[in-house]
């Protein structure tokens, strides 16, 4: 599957995972990032699957949450 | 029963019924089971404690009752144990962890556990499991892997390795385990038993060390399916501890578990479900389908998505409930399960509310498919237990990474919480594969009738293993 909701250019996940852990405050150990920047081009990819099913604006989540 | 009864591979069913009866005492079944977990579990590693003393104090106390003329439970004497994510009074719940030892024990036992025990059942043990749930495989780097029962040089399968390893290896009829994208359903499938995921909501969780509560379940494994009715009737029910735990009441299975196929509209899946696996896991759906006259087959909408969408979800949520112990403890996970929550904490908010909202799409259009059909069968697993230590496997001649893949058809079915009673099959002489017997939200008793018809007819079976 494309992800064509995405740009045509692959996002630097490399890049994007050093901000999103300063922004976390995590550390990732040299010896975790190749599987960590594996399992985030997997995840991408499979975020890109989803976008790319059409979902009308009505459909909402179903939380468990009872006012 | 007969003397020669070996109460510590009885089902759970013979021993109520030998308790109740007096044939046997409690004291003497539970006395039993421990003497097999001691000298059978150093090859299986399936327990992580045993707890003699309580469980010899609790059955004594299950005997006295009976002598007062108090009324046995369904389920008297009969010994059980539990995945370790499940609180036990005094003890610690590690859920497969090495970092929450350090936690305070458990001054309660979990709400499944009081609810067995109500019904007469006897504790013997807490139960090894894929480090924090996030597991198909049974391994655990702190506790030593699960070993196959019925091929130790193979995977027990996971989260709940502990849980098929043990009803398996015959050391206790009944094990509690937890399923959120196949845990109980694949080590049913990989061991050669039976497990019940109940509708998502159906089973307390009150007690249970969590880990995407948008999908975790809750539900027993046995070698029998009335040992799985038994267990479930006793512990449905209303929790208001539980938040995701429904308001209905109860709806015993048991009645009706005997009233066989007829009436009932039963399909195979196909498509998604129908390839990407090993040719063996799809005969064995066609030998259940064969035994219950099916030759009907549906197609379940988007279930590639589906699956993409649970695995989306259980990996941010994951990484959501560990951040801080990711912060600050990452160096003490299992490298397997920390490089996939790092990962899943720094998903962006808009894929995991995207997924969430195809969730409600996807269990709106499979409601649709539920006006058709009674019944769906799918595979359990793309393949029978791997290796230990087995890294990646050949699907249609492509290698793919294992641990994901194991949950390939488990995986769309959980996400929206449908009741399954995965039924083992063996389809030759080799090692058993696990077919899905898949019902509508809250029918939990069709998907054990059919299953209990496929025992009756003996195309499915949960022999203990030859150790």
């Amino acid at each position: 599957m494309s992800p064509n909701p995405h740009p045509a250019t692959p996002p630097d996940l490399d890049v994007y995972c050093d901000a999103a852990a300063a922004l976390l405050g995590l550390t990732i150990e040299p010896a975790w990032r190749a599987p960590v920047l594996a399992n985030l081009r997997v995840l991408r990819e499979a975020a890109a699957l989803l976008e790319g099913f059409p979902l009308p604006d009505e459909a909402e989540p179903a939380p468990v949450f009872e006012a | 029963m007969s003397v020669s009864q070996d109460w510590a591979t009885a089902s759970a069913a013979a021993i109520a019924g030998g308790v109740t009866s007096g044939a046997v005492s409690a004291r003497a079944v539970v006395a039993a089971s421990l003497e097999r977990i001691g000298r059978i579990d150093p090859a299986v590693n399936s327990f992580t404690d045993v707890l003699a003393g309580r469980a010899l104090a609790r059955a004594e106390a299950v005997d006295a009752a009976l002598v007062r003329g108090e009324a046995p439970g369904p389920l008297c004497g009969v010994p059980f144990a539990v995945k370790n994510l499940f609180d036990v009074a005094g003890l610690t719940t590690r859920a497969g962890s090495r970092i929450n030892r350090e936690r305070a024990p458990a001054a309660r036992d979990a709400a499944l556990i009081r609810r067995l025990e109500g019904a007469g059942a006897v504790l013997v043990g807490a139960l090894n499991m894929g480090e924090y749930a996030y597991d198909f495989t049974g391994e655990n780097i702190h506790d030593g892997d699960t070993h196959n029962p019925h091929d130790l040089s193979r995977m027990s399968g996971g989260s709940s390795g502990g849980s098929g390893g043990a009803v398996a290896a015959g050391l206790v009829p009944l094990a509690l385990a937890s399923d959120t994208n196949g845990s109980i359903r694949v080590p049913a499938a990989f061991c050669g038993c039976f497990g019940l995921k109940p509708t998502y909501g159906r089973t307390s969780r009150a007690g249970s060390f969590p880990f995407v509560g948008s999908l975790d379940h809750l539900g027993p494994m046995a070698r029998s399916v009335a040992d799985l009715a038994l267990a479930f009737d006793a512990m449905q029910g209303p929790d208001p501890d539980d938040p995701a735990c429904a308001k209905r009441p109860a709806e015993p299975s048991l009645p009706g578990l005997e009233d066989g196929i007829g009436g009932l509209r039963i399909a195979t899946a196909g498509g998604y479900f129908a390839r990407s696996g090993e040719p063996e896991a799809f005969a064995a759906v066609a030998k259940v389908a064969d035994a219950l006259d099916v030759s009907r087959v549906v197609e379940l909408p988007e279930a590639a998505r589906a699956r993409t969408a649970a695995y989306l979800i259980s990996a941010a949520e994951g990484a959501s409930l560990h951040l801080n112990r990711l912060r600050h403890r990452a160096a003490e996970f299992d490298p397997a399960v920390r490089d996939r929550l790092l990962a899943g904490a720094m998903l962006p908010a808009a894929f995991i509310e995207r997924a969430q909202r195809f969730r409600r799409w996807y269990r709106a259009a499979m409601l649709d498919l539920f006006r058709e059909v009674d019944v769906i069968l799918a595979p359990t697993t793309p393949c029978r237990a791997p290796r230990g230590g087995q890294t990646t496997f050949l699907l249609d001649g492509v290698e793919f990474p294992l641990r994901p893949n194991i949950g390939l058809y488990t995986q769309p079915i959980s996400f929206i919480g449908l009741p399954v009673v995965a039924v083992p099959v063996w389809p030759d002489d080799g090692l058993p594969l696990g077919v899905q017997v898949i019902a509508a939200p809250w029918r939990e008793d069709i998907a054990l009738r059919v299953a209990r018809h496929l025992e009756r007819e003996g195309a499915v079976r949960a022999p203990i293993a030859r150790l």
